[in-house]
């Protein structure tokens, strides 16, 4: 192992607990990933210590946590390079923001009278494609997707079509596809739907950690992204938008801290980013994400993205040569996750027979049934990495799948 | 080596019942059937019973795709209720439920269920239990409706 692994392997304490008697071996980072001591500890001291409510009253407490959490949207900011903090709002996590939003373009954007076409892709997760459906109830809407091979990549020619042919609205695509993997060529999507005019939001929750997502290169309008992925909380989100969206779109969630004045006959919203944030945030998980970003920081970048440059292709291989094993989606551009059948074994079977060895995958549809679909399978079971993976638990992994073979023989 | 938890989760009946299922096929002359779906894992069977007028399981089939408990489960269950009345199946329904569940211990049920005592290791596996369950729960709806029969034209 690698010194900088050693360091982060210590400082992720859930990588030194037993499940079921075993050593973890903890290959769901796409679901969520663990958090470092760091940030479990910040959680606890806020509310052992620092409990109070942010943006209101005048009280010591008050402004030392308002101060923290508007610390975190600067550091978020920075983080994916937006020009300014106005362009971070935080929210309960990537479905919220796609869902708020899904709601507030609508309502800005589109029409009731027009028959308008909403574009994903095949490999979106449901919460990339039910909020945009769900504008159907008040608006003629078609939400469509733009296909891929077999590899699981995205057709840009196809994009391009369908571009010229429907009434696109927005586009909205994953940077990272959480069931397959595969990369996405977000920049290039950008680049060709602003050809035609048409805004583009990625939903980056699989990237965030393991790519440098950088809003002005990437050129997108809108950006979301949940804390939980990237060694934060849960319970926050963020949702980024370029700044001539800041005054466009009305905010869809109402309550306290987004509004200017209130009276019964009439109510006026306060500027973004405070528009898009009624009622009391996820105080002590946006605190938990600053440690998270200020710990990614220390590590570097460039160090994570090296380390993973050499684990992300070692699993691969591992899975790859394997006899029985099949890949499903195998694109030139992926990152540390991987679906596959194994074995003729229903992936339920194999992910608890792993976990018997104190390996945790995941098996199932990934909130991805129409990309299952496209496959023709109704569930996989899935490896996805983290920053405190090792190539030593790629060979645990395959030695129990092996043992899986030998169980269903 | 195979860990004891493994032993308790897929035992060799379990494997064989998943590799060859009993009674595995449509009945021709059902009398009610039932479909178990869970879109969770897409696991997805059918249930079909032969009920004749005294209340007699004359036959029982399931066919469907799903997981290896899913199937050995269903394929036990078709094994054990051939022959039985609708009330004694019912409260073999109760019993396995309870078992699967961690309610009642393997000891207060095991003279109750004769080889379904193998899924009594799934109470440790939680997100498992709806494997073992869903064709029961088919079953358990096609009993509880016993007037809606099916048309076998």
């Amino acid at each position: 192992m690698q010194p900088l692994q050693l360091k982060i392997r210590s400082d992720f304490p859930q990588t030194d607990r037993l499940v079921r008697g075993k050593p973890l071996v903890y290959l769901d980072s796409a679901a969520t990933s663990l958090k470092p001591r760091i940030v479990a500890e910040r959680v606890k001291n806020f509310y052992e210590l620092e409990s109070s409510n942010v943006h209101r009253g005048a009280h010591f407490l008050g402004d030392a946590v308002s101060t923290a959490y508007e610390d975190t949207r600067s550091a978020v900011a920075k983080f994916i390079n937006a020009k300014s903090n106005r362009q971070i709002s935080f929210n309960s996590g990537t479905t919220m923001g796609i869902n708020m939003l899904a709601q507030s373009f609508a309502q800005k954007f589109i029409s009731k009278s027009e028959t308008a076409t909403i574009l994903v892709t095949q490999l979106e997760h449901h919460a990339n494609i039910v909020p945009w459906q769900m504008l159907q109830a008040e608006r003629n809407i078609q939400v469509k997707a733009i296909p891929i091979n077999l590899q699981g990549e995205l057709q840009l020619d196809a994009l391009e079509k369908m571009l010229q042919a429907e009434n696109v609205k927005i586009l909205s695509a994953s940077f990272v596809s959480n069931a397959l993997g595969t990369i996405n060529p977000i920049k290039e999507i950008c680049k060709i739907a602003h050809r035609y005019g048409v805004p583009v939001m990625v939903d980056a929750a699989q990237a965030m950690l393991h790519l440098t997502v950088d809003v002005q290169d990437v050129d997108c309008d809108f950006l979301v992204f949940s804390g939980h992925k990237m060694l934060a909380p849960t319970g926050v989100g963020i949702l980024y938008m370029q700044e001539k969206y800041l005054q466009e779109l009305p905010p869809v969630i109402g309550g306290g801290n987004m509004i200017r004045s209130v009276s019964f006959a009439k109510t006026t919203y306060a500027d973004a980013p405070e528009k898009f944030e009624a009622g009391t945030p996820p105080i002590a998980s946006v605190l938990g994400l600053k440690t998270a970003l200020e710990y990614i920081e220390s590590l570097g970048r460039k160090n994570i993205q090296a380390l993973e440059a050499e684990l992300w292709p070692h699993f691969y291989e591992q899975l790859k040569s394997l006899s029985g094993l099949e890949l499903i989606g195998d694109a030139k551009q992926r990152a540390g996750i991987f679906s596959f059948k194994f074995a003729d074994i229903h992936p339920h079977d194999l992910s608890s027979i792993l976990d018997s060895e104190g390996i945790t995958i995941r098996a199932g549809h990934h909130c991805c049934q129409p990309l299952m679909a496209f496959y023709g399978v109704p569930a996989t079971a899935r490896v996805s990495l983290g920053i405190y993976n090792t190539k030593e638990e790629a060979s645990v992994l395959v030695k129990a799948l092996n043992k899986a073979r030998e169980i269903f023989r | 080596m195979i860990s004891p938890q493994e032993q308790q989760l897929y035992q060799a009946v379990i494997l064989e019942h998943n590799r060859k299922p009993k009674n595995f096929r449509k009945l021709v002359d059902f009398t009610h059937s039932r479909e178990g779906y869970n879109p969770l894992c897409g696991d997805h069977f059918w249930v079909y019973l032969k009920i004749n007028p005294q209340n007699i399981i004359d036959d029982i089939s399931f066919e469907g795709n799903g997981c290896a408990i899913s199937k050995a489960s269903a394929s036990l269950m078709t094994e054990n209720l051939k022959g039985k009345d609708v009330l004694a199946a019912k409260e073999l329904f109760t019993n396995f439920q309870q078992m699967i569940k961690g309610e009642k211990s393997l000891e207060v049920v095991e003279d109750k269920i004769g080889k379904l005592k193998i899924f009594s290791g799934i109470s440790e596996y939680p997100s498992r239990i709806k494997c073992a369950a869903l064709a029961w729960h088919a079953l358990k709806s096609a009993l509880d409706n016993l007037e809606e029969k099916v048309s076998t034209e």
